[in-house]
């Protein structure tokens, strides 16, 4: 369950960039999550509405966008998203690499904020 | 009806670990010291493994340490202590990994600079450790014999993040049926290139083959480091 230890440094990070924008309430927070990431989807979910109780995230809706991997195939010397993580190999050629352009993000990519009146 | 305010936030969760890892590893490569971290499944023979390898070091006279992490008990600690090296336990309650500053914590009172080799023993998981840098400079993933074959395709995250793979317990190889070509390729389809080494510490096959590895990957660390000053 290290989703737990994911979703209080989001809830940390998101709220220290809220201070510094004056503060304000949470709609939604959007993340970008590499299929390498080992994060499990449900398990953040749920851990990030305990950890926002309490906070400005409260009842923030958590978007996740799942980012696929990319390699560089050094033969055909392209970058190609891999079709299955249990081979790192171009699906073109064959050729395995361990060249891995995109796949492990776990980062915050935005935070949309609730309008005061609403 | 105005458009929803959007802050650009654009920053990795794991900023703050990263950033400590990063001024660890950097430290710890200025002080010519090479930190190994262990990852694996519970039961793999991470402790055994560590517990030769440490044995191995205090009679050569080379000064080495460890963390080891688990979730309770100290039970490890005392068994890695047995070799003679200083061993500490880190009890994470709970937790399913190691975090940089845990590791930091520690450490406080080694004297870091007059150690070869820090070893950091993580909770036994195949998950959770992958994306939490220590501060290594080395990332050892390992598997038993008795685990099957095709356990790093089931976890290809944390095999992929390692530099060197260990199969231990080959000594249990003929009873278990294990195909070592077919874990190698196994191996070798979720991290492409990747050096594994076949060890058993009941009959200490292997581990002159590490203790290399490690010797080397110590030497480029202490040329590179002296490259920069």
């Amino acid at each position: 369950m290290h989703e737990l230890s994911l979703a209080t440094h989001v809830v940390e990070i998101v709220s220290e960039h809220l201070r510094q924008a004056g503060g304000g309430r949470v709609a939604a927070v959007t993340l970008r999550l590499g299929q390498l990431s080992c994060v499990h989807k449900d398990a953040l979910e749920y851990s990030f509405a305990l950890v926002c109780e309490g906070t400005p995230l409260a009842g923030a809706e958590l978007r996740i966008v799942m980012v696929p991997v990319v390699i560089f195939c050094p033969t055909c010397g392209n970058e190609v998203e891999l079709p299955s993580l249990q081979r790192f190999a171009c699906p073109v050629c064959g050729t395995r690499t361990a060249d891995i352009r995109q796949g492990r993000e776990l980062d915050i990519e935005s935070v949309e904020l609730l309008e005061p009146s609403s | 009806m105005t458009a929803p305010r959007i802050l650009e936030v654009r920053t990795r969760i794991l900023k703050a670990n990263d950033e400590l890892a990063r001024s660890m590893r950097r430290e710890f490569e200025r002080l010519g010291v090479l930190v190994v971290n262990l990852v694996s499944s519970p039961g793999t023979g991470k402790t055994t493994f560590l517990q030769d390898t440490l044995a191995r070091f205090v009679r050569q006279g080379v000064p080495v340490a460890a963390v080891v992490g688990d979730l309770e008990t100290d039970n490890d600690a005392r068994r890695l202590a047995a070799s003679g090296a200083p061993v500490r336990q880190i009890m994470t309650h709970g937790m399913c990994h190691l975090e940089a500053d845990m590791v930091q914590q520690h450490l406080s009172g080694w004297d870091l600079g007059s150690l070869h080799y820090l070893f950091i023993e993580n909770v036994g998981n195949l998950v959770c450790p992958t994306s939490w840098d220590l501060g290594e400079s080395v990332r050892l993933a390992l598997l038993s014999v008795t685990e099957g074959e095709d356990k790093p395709l089931k976890y290809p995250g944390l095999f992929n993040t390692a530099d060197l793979a260990a199969l231990t317990k080959l000594d249990l190889a003929e009873a278990c049926e294990f195909n070592r070509e077919l874990a190698r390729d196994n191996i070798d389809a979720v991290r492409p290139g990747m050096r594994i080494i076949e060890t058993s510490a009941k009959t200490g096959a292997g581990m002159e083959e590490w203790m290399a590895f490690l010797a080397e990957r110590r030497q480029s660390l202490l040329a590179s480091a002296g490259a920069r000053t």
